[in-house]
């Protein structure tokens, strides 16, 4: 089992409209350097989130107590640049669970979905209102449910289905990976590249 | 028969089994591994109890954080020294070719593999860095992973991805003096946007590509990402074949003869039908320089920042930050704007044919004053042949020094950082905020390009030398 199942997902939004964010902006290549997977929420946002001196800048959005919860609602093209995992892991180790953006980067999308964070993508008109309804009350819940796959603002209901393959949804609600998949295939694999 | 084009054709060949409403079980061939995005996955992959499965379809060099002098010296950073010596133990652990620093093939990743001549149509090949897409400039399947599937290849050779949809770029004609591929391919995404190639993977093709030496070939792959594309590729041919030809691992005698004609096989059928199309003229491109802080925000040498105009609300709010952080305006020109710094590299454009067009277009002038300039070779070999054909001699003569090889600052990893707020103009491929160090700002074009701002000291043509012009091929 690689990582927490996941069911139903009823948090708070931190909203970051920003369009086009790219993995060097969600973490800078230079806290690339650890061997291990640990400690990247500390730098998820860096440069954004702090100044040169290491104080944090009061304006970003995760150095704003109004906000808080485990769905990250994103701006369009989220994601984007590099393949850095790393990206996902300081997201997941910052405490996010669940992005949300009319658009995500492909590498970044599958990076999501191989360790545990659920991208979902929705129309543009139910992004805008998701950010309307934070802007207007910072405390207002979304409902994410994968088995159903809607994603619901509970304070008027509005809602809205969201993509995902059933592989990677029964992965998401077993809390399997794809390599427990992979490794069941172990002969088939070894035949293919003898093959070769 | 049904039509197929030459990404069906590799894609197909490589899979074991395609699951119903998800992704296919996928082969790969070749695997290069860094020393940046491989100690998680070595480490997970021990975790649980697993072992490299064919550790002779994997390729190791540490080129992400290393320095670009002293390299025979131990590293000063610690963290960037751990990453390397992590690596070096994983490979002895798992019996993987090592490209180590100093060594004679150590370089840039997607410099060495088509080097060597381990890049080869009609493979399929991943790695830990999304700039892989460079090695479709050979025909094959060429991509960027992240680390739980370096995890994967090690485990089982295979990751498992839906089959991308398919795009041809096409650019007929003929290139224009001192125009190169690195223009061609910054006119594209500026048409077609940072995320315009979003869910595809691209064929390039028309006779403006088919005219390219497969190392400007590589340069237009390469940047196929940056517009979101899961990677891009150009059918090999009789370029190709002879780019090949006698490199260290490229089959030889009879298997030679096999492998060619096997690979004059990988073309797009005539009449497949793809996803999206477009086209382009050679004729309209002009030397390009981006001015934001995404790729896709590029204009000509010689032309003006977009303003503002038909942008809405939150379009509006994303454009004028992104030109705050450039110090910008819309609507102003670049042409003549002070530069502090220029980088010659990457794995976009650290090859020997980019040193070779700089050195030419810098020999008998000398660098500008306020320009810092950091040219870097992709590899140890690229180092090696500037010595022999003069090339560094001409770049000091002319006021330049030649560093040591890696991705230096592309990804400002090592000592190689931009300061803050001050103006890079580079032959790298991602101008995102900070990405050249914290606070800086890079602009990306052509090696021609970055040398005419060198000699100058400011954005410049480098068609207003119009005498020094190498024609690229
Ligand atoms: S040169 Fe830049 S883009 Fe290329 S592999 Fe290195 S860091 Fe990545």
């Amino acid at each position: 089992m690689a990582y927490d199942k996941f069911e139903v997902l009823t948090s708070r939004v931190v909203p970051l409209s920003s369009e086009n964010v790219d993995t060097d902006q969600i973490i800078p290549a230079r806290f690339l350097k650890a061997t291990e997977r640990e400690g990247f929420g500390d730098n998820l946002f860096r440069d954004w989130r702090y100044d040169n001196e290491g104080k944090p800048k009061a304006d970003f959005v995760l150095n704003d107590p109004t906000y808080s919860g485990k769905i990250l609602l994103a701006g369009k093209n989220f994601g984007s640049g590099s393949s850095r995992e790393h990206a996902v892991w300081a997201i997941y180790d910052y405490g996010f669970r669940c992005v949300v953006s009319s658009f995500f980067a492909d590498i970044f999308k599958n990076n999501c979905l191989n360790i545990g964070v659920l991208p979902v993508t929705v129309s543009p008109k139910f992004a805008d209102e998701l950010f309307s309804a934070v802007e207007a009350n910072p405390e207002v819940e979304v409902e994410v449910d994968i088995k159903k796959q809607t994603i619901t603002l509970l304070s008027t209901g509005s809602a809205e289905s969201f993509d995902i393959n059933s592989y990677k949804k029964d992965n998401m609600l077993n809390g399997f990976d794809d390599i427990d998949y992979l490794l069941n295939l172990k002969e088939e694999i070894v035949q293919f590249e003898a093959n070769k | 028969m049904e039509k197929k084009s030459l990404f069906d054709k590799i894609w197909d060949a490589h899979v074991i089994q395609s699951i119903p409403d998800g992704p296919d079980v996928f082969f790969i061939d070749k695997h290069f591994i860094h020393e940046v995005t491989s100690p998680v996955a070595f480490l997970n992959l021990e975790k649980r109890g697993n072992k490299v499965m064919f550790p002779e379809r994997t390729v190791a060099t540490p080129d992400h954080n290393v320095p670009t002098i002293d390299q025979d010296k131990t590293i000063k950073d610690q963290l960037s020294r751990m990453q390397v010596e992590r690596l070096r133990e994983n490979c002895k652990r798992h019996g993987v070719e090592l490209h180590d620093l100093g060594t004679d093939h150590h370089g840039i990743v997607h410099v060495i593999g088509p080097e060597l001549g381990i890049t080869q149509p009609g493979m399929t090949i991943v790695c830990g860095d999304s700039h892989t897409s460079t090695h479709g400039a050979f025909g094959t399947i060429a991509f960027g992973i992240g680390t739980s599937e370096v995890e994967m290849v090690f485990a089982t050779q295979c990751i498992m991805q839906a089959k991308a949809k398919k795009m041809r770029i096409t650019v007929d004609g003929e290139l224009g003096k001192g125009i190169t591929s690195k223009d061609i391919i910054l006119y594209i995404i500026a048409q077609i946007s940072a995320s315009g190639g979003t869910g595809y993977f691209i064929e390039y093709a028309g006779s403006a590509i088919t005219a390219l030496s497969m190392e400007a070939r590589m340069t237009i792959c390469n940047m196929s990402i940056e517009m979101g594309a899961r990677g891009g590729l150009i059918a090999p041919d009789e370029t190709t074949f002879e780019y090949l030809k006698g490199k260290q691992y490229a089959p030889k005698g009879e298997e030679w003869d096999k492998a060619v004609a096997h690979w004059k096989t990988l073309k797009t059928d005539e009449g497949t039908v793809f996803d999206l199309e477009y086209h382009y003229n050679a004729e309209d491109i002009e030397p390009m320089i981006t001015y934001g802080t995404n790729p896709g925000m590029g204009v000509k040498v010689k032309g003006n920042i977009p303003t503002t105009d038909g942008m809405n609300d939150s379009e509006n709010k994303s454009y004028i930050k992104s030109l705050d952080y450039m110090g910008f305006k819309p609507g102003e020109s670049l042409q003549g704007k002070k530069i502090d710094y220029v980088f010659v590299g990457s794995c976009t454009n650290g090859r020997i044919e980019d040193l070779r067009s700089v050195a030419q277009f810098v020999k008998g002038k000398k660098k500008a004053d306020n320009i810092t300039a950091w040219i870097v070779p992709g590899s140890r070999e690229v180092e090696k042949m500037a010595i022999k054909e003069g090339i560094v001699q001409t770049l000091e003569e002319a006021g330049f020094k030649l560093r040591q090889p890696g991705c230096s600052a592309c990804l400002a990893m090592n000592d190689d950082k931009i300061p803050s707020g001050k103006y890079a103009v580079s032959t790298s491929n991602r101008n995102f905020e900070g990405r050249q160090g914290p606070g800086s700002r890079t602009l990306l074009a052509s090696p021609l390009t970055v040398a005419a701002v060198a000699i100058t000291g400011v954005i410049t043509d480098p068609r207003d030398f119009i005498e020094e012009l190498v024609q690229e091929k």
